[in-house]
């Protein structure tokens, strides 16, 4: 009797494999998210210069107002930033959202011209020329947006662009400060 | 053979001039050999090409050397399987002037492992660390791998028990027996504690030896 069970492992062992791998795809984890360490923790150390020239520089400061923050790291040179750009346009105009740009390895004039051609969506915005505020932050690439919270911890960690749903899913939910 | 003369296009070039087509099997395949041969020592001498840019190296080697130690056990964000030396993205550039800028401060290596955690997590670490999380990554095979061994220890064991040799015939049996053997073997009751083969004392048989 037990013999004959015996036979039925492999059958067993194939439909607890194809049981893991169903779940796998079904589940709607994506593999190539790599997550972020800096969601639930204060907001990372920021100063660097004001994008436009002559302005105070953006320090931590920014994050000690009470009120909830977006920070985007953007670029002129980054074609996926001009397909978000009226989003924040949209946030900035209908949700009274402060968001803060910071211009990530772009010359100053270029990315101050991307602003004046299609508007500036910024309260505030920096240059980070560099790379290195960026790096603080755990950004892989531009754009990218956090969320912090009137107490200055980061809530909200997107790499890549913002979507629609993005925005009616937690963004703005997010900023009427209910917990997405 | 003469070495090195094949890779030199002159040479090269001589010998074809000289005897076109009218070249001995035996010297053309000597110069195939010798030009694979000079393609293999090429591909030899060459070195992994690093992204690392001269710009970014440190003028103290000692130190330029932990940094690249350091550089192949990142991982760069953006390239997944790629370390931060392989990668030529702008991120991979970033990590590795911050590497070298943390070793000029004096940091140790773990401090400065301990600094790329606290932006990009675990992820950033080619080798993920031991802890709970990664417990089923660190010793799901080898775990596997002892009940395996404790699985073929326990079959090995059956088979062995189930090979012992049966208990010794009794009378019945071996009358039987006999009689299945027909006239190859006689049976000698009387003479099976004699000096016999070990196998036929225990069975009380003996060949006949009537031929």
């Amino acid at each position: 009797m037990s013999r004959r069970l015996l036979y039925l492992l492999p059958l067993l062992t194939l439909a607890l494999m194809a049981g893991f791998f169903a779940w796998s795809l079904l589940i709607g984890r994506d593999p190539a998210a790599i997550g972020s360490v800096v969601v639930g923790r204060p907001a990372p150390p920021l100063n660097i210069p004001a994008l436009q020239e002559g302005q105070a520089p953006l320090t931590d400061a920014l994050f000690k107002s009470g009120k909830p923050v977006l920070v985007n790291f953007f670029a002129s040179w980054c074609a996926p930033c001009l397909a978000e750009h009226p989003l924040f346009m949209r946030l900035k105009e209908r949700e009274g959202a402060i968001v803060i740009g910071i211009a990530w390895k772009n010359k100053r004039d270029e990315a101050l011209a991307w602003l004046k051609r299609l508007g500036n969506p910024f309260q505030t915005a920096g240059l980070d020329l560099e790379g290195k505020a960026g790096l603080d932050w755990g950004l892989s690439g531009v754009p990218e947006t956090y969320a912090v919270d009137g107490n200055g911890i980061v809530r909200l960690h997107f790499r890549g662009p913002l979507i629609e749903r993005d925005l009616t899913d937690s963004v703005i939910p997010f900023l009427k400060g209910n917990a997405p | 053979m003469r070495s090195g003369t094949p890779c030199h296009p002159e040479a090269e070039g001589r010998g074809t001039s000289e005897a076109k087509g009218k070249v001995p099997r035996s010297a053309r395949a000597a110069r195939v050999w010798a030009r694979s041969q000079c393609i293999a020592l090429l591909l030899l001498c060459a070195l992994p090409a690093l992204a690392v840019e001269p710009t970014e190296m440190l003028k103290d080697p000692a130190l330029e050397a932990r940094a690249r130690q350091i550089g192949q056990a990142l991982r760069c964000v953006v390239c997944q399987n790629q370390s931060i030396d392989d990668s030529q993205a702008e991120v991979a550039h970033d990590m590795r002037r911050a590497v070298r800028e943390r070793l000029q401060a004096g940091d140790s290596d773990d401090q400065v492992f301990a600094y790329m955690v606290a932006r990009y997590g675990d992820y950033v670490l080619l080798k993920p660390p031991f802890k709970a999380r990664t417990l089923v990554l660190w010793l799901g095979a080898p775990a596997l791998l002892l009940i395996a061994g404790v699985a073929l220890l326990f079959a090995a064991r059956r088979r062995r028990t189930a090979t012992v040799a049966p208990p010794p015939l009794n009378e019945e049996e071996r009358v039987r027996l006999s009689v299945i053997l027909g006239d190859q073997w006689d049976f000698h009751p009387e003479r099976s504690e004699g000096a016999c083969g070990k196998q036929e004392r225990s069975l009380g048989l003996r060949p006949r030896d009537d031929s």
